[in-house]
This record gives C-alpha cells, structure tokens and sequence, in this order.
C-alpha cells in the first residue's frame, strides 16, 4: 500500500518535473520565431487525375517511392496498385477480409501491406515469378484492430494497432521483434522517419509518441490533443511531428525541445482531422477532414492559405507523393484524386 | 486474487514511473533553435517543392499538354 502511493506520487512529481523542464526552454514562440516571414499566396490545386474503380469506401492510400504509383485500400475488399499518370490499375488484389482500415506501399516497390478488423497485417508480393500477386505472409498476434502499417524495408514492417500497442515485424520469418507498448488508447496511425531510426504513433489517448525503433524505448510522450489523435506523420527535417485530431485541430511538436510549437486551428473548422501530409519542404500542411474537404495550411505561419473541395464524402487518406509534385486524396466516396 | 491484481497494479507503476523518469531526463533545446531550424528547413527547400510553387504545365506529368491533331 505504502509503495503504491509511493509511487504515484513520484510519477506526479516526474510529470510536473517535465512541464518545468519543458517551460525552461520555451524562450520564444514559433509565432514570433516567424513574425517576419510573409504568408505563402493563396494555394490552388487542381484536380489532375481521378482514379475510378472501388466500389466502397476508401479507408487509406499509400504512395510508392517510384514518383508515380500508389496503392489504396478500400471495404470492397480490394488493394489497388494504380498508375497515376495512365489511370490504370497495375494490380487489383482481392483481399480475404473486407474489413480493411490501411496499407502501405514498400519503398523497394516490391510489397505491399494491408490489414484492418482481421487483426492481422497481410504482406503481398507484387514481383512474384509467375505474376500473380499472392498473400506472402500473414502478420498475426495483435489483439485489436490494425489502424497503420508502414515498412521499414522489405524484410520489417511496423504495426500500430487498437489493441494500444506498435509491432516491428520480422517479415521473412513473420513473428514479432518488438512490441512497443505504453498507449493507454487505441493506436490510430504511425509514421516512420526520414532516416528510419524512430518512428512516431498517435493514439486514442490524445498523445503522440516518439519511438527509438532499435532499442524499443518511448522517447517521447507529446500531449495537448483534446481528443483522439487520428493522424501523424514527421515533418520533413526529420525534427518536427505533425498530428491531427477529433479535436478539430492539427499540432506542429518539435522532438528536440520535445514540446509543442504551434496549433492549426480556426473557429470555423469544428470537424475532426482524419488524415494530413505536409509538402516536400513543409511549408504546406495539407489535412484531410471529416466534413469532406482538404484545408492546406502554411505550416510556419499556421494560416488557412488553400482548400481542396471535390470529394462528395469523408476524405480519409491523403499523402503526397516522394518528389513533392502531387498530392493524392482518398474518400468514403470511393474515387482517389490527384491534385497539383 | 487480490493479492495478484496488488501485484499486477504495482508492476504497472512501476513501469510508469521508469518510463516517466526516461522522458524526464531528454536532452533538449531552446525553441528559438527548433523555430529558426524549421524555417530555415522550409526556405532553403521552397524552391523545390512543386506544390508551393505551383508546376508549369509543360513540367506537370500528370497534366500532358493539349495538342490538336486533325486526321
């Protein structure tokens, strides 16, 4: 009993501990930081390209590294590899559970992952030697839902999960390498960063965590969400993380002051934030939501600069594609579009 | 039995109280560093990104140009 409370007390102090230390090196905001920097002139994409051909909604999408094909999920049971610039489907992939909630394209453009209700997260091989895309390995142990898949390389994947925990998977022998846990809600979304060494997960917790992908550890525990954190993914440089929540808004949190530099909000804006992808500098945020629209921000000045309007439902996915030059958003309406 | 959910209730303080002492003692630096890095990171870069500069038709991939062919 004595331990307990011991305990807890302790665990008060370390997080008023981390506040102060946080505060201490606050000295300036990211506000003033670019006082004098002008906002970026209105931003308007247009929509170049609408890949037709699922029959249901579209729940995640994925660019490969290759500068033109992506791959999207959606609960008509089916992944489909498309060629942006033709239209074409490269592979439609019948799935075994309909059920699906993401995929993710693997940077070698060999594989391709997906998982979702089935609890499990299905690597398929695009580059099989009789041509036909079959189920390589099926990733089985987590306990909830799969939210988010991303590769590592063709020989790891990490799962995040509603069961609260991430995986890293060793594909070739399809068993767990490590299980990362310290969520206290449901896993909604992770993003691996730019040199491959950490990757960060959002949560149903409201906080965003930051993970040394080696030595398993949580570096980093980023709160201030008012609600489930649905989406994630690093800025750029490697430093920054962007996260987008129920709460109707998108944060900016820098790793290494390990603290929040800015909110992307507006009082007008009072639905959740289902899915985001920043430009290839940074300098845009582009966050899908759920009242059908795309807001594109200026990331430093945290101003609404653009909006991309033309699904007729949910846009649930959005990512932009490796050279920058095209952004991809996926919707409950069932078509993907490629703006620029 | 209860005497296992005592148990069990301490190992997770525990753990919370490792993690906490783990993200306590982070190295980090002062936001006008982070601030000016993040920025500089986009200006150095801006040039680069299609989106923000908006692509010349005859650049855009996804935008072949028009060309009238009469047969």
């Amino acid at each position: 009993m004595g331990e307990m409370e011991q305990l807890r007390k302790e665990a008060e102090s370390l997080k008023d501990q981390i506040i102060v230390a946080r505060k201490g090196f606050a000295d300036t905001t990211l506000q003033e930081a670019v006082a004098g920097t002008a906002v970026v002139s209105r931003v308007q994409l247009k929509t170049r390209k609408t890949l037709r051909g699922h029959l249901a909604k579209i729940y995640a999408m994925h660019w490969g590294a290759g500068l033109t094909q992506c791959v999207s999920a959606s609960q008509d049971g089916k992944l489909i590899v498309w060629d942006t610039l033709s239209t074409n489907k490269v592979n439609a992939i019948p799935l075994k559970s309909s059920w699906v909630m993401t995929c993710a394209y693997a940077p070698s453009g060999n594989l391709v992952a997906c998982g979702g209700l089935d609890n499990m997260c299905s690597i398929y091989n695009l580059k099989g030697k009789d041509g036909n895309v079959k189920v390589m390995r099926e990733l089985a142990s987590h306990t909830g839902y799969l939210s988010c898949c991303r590769f590592v390389s063709d020989s790891e994947i990490i799962t995040s999960s509603g069961d609260c925990t991430c995986i890293l998977w060793d594909i070739e022998t399809g068993t767990e390498k490590t299980i990362f846990a310290g969520h206290l809600g449901d896993c909604m979304s992770l993003g691996v960063a730019p040199d491959f060494k950490s990757f960060i997960s959002g949560a149903c917790d409201y906080t965003a965590k930051h993970w040394d992908i080696r030595d398993g550890n949580c570096t980093h525990t980023l709160s201030g969400h008012e609600s489930d954190v649905n989406a994630i993914g690093f800025f750029p440089n490697g430093n920054g993380i962007l996260t987008g929540s129920d709460d109707a808004t998108c944060k900016l949190y820098d790793l290494r002051s390990d603290q929040e530099l800015i909110t992307y909000q507006d009082a007008t804006i009072m639905c959740g934030v289902t899915s985001l992808a920043p430009s290839l500098s940074g300098r845009l945020l582009l966050a899908g939501y759920d009242d059908f629209n795309v807001n594109i921000w200026d990331a430093l000045k945290a101003e609404r600069v653009g909006v991309l309007a033309g699904h007729d439902n949910r846009v649930s996915c959005i990512g932009v594609s490796s050279d920058g030059m095209a952004c991809c958003t996926g919707s409950w309406d069932s078509f993907l579009k490629i703006w620029n | 039995m209860s005497n296992n959910n005592a148990s069990g209730n301490l190992a997770v303080a525990q753990k919370a109280v490792k993690q906490l002492r783990l993200e306590a003692s982070v190295r980090r630096i002062k936001v006008s560093q982070a601030a000016t890095d993040l920025k500089n990171f986009c200006l150095q870069n801006a040039n680069k990104d299609p989106l923000l500069m908006g692509v010349p038709s005859s650049d855009n991939p996804f935008r072949p140009p028009k060309s009238c062919t009469l047969f």
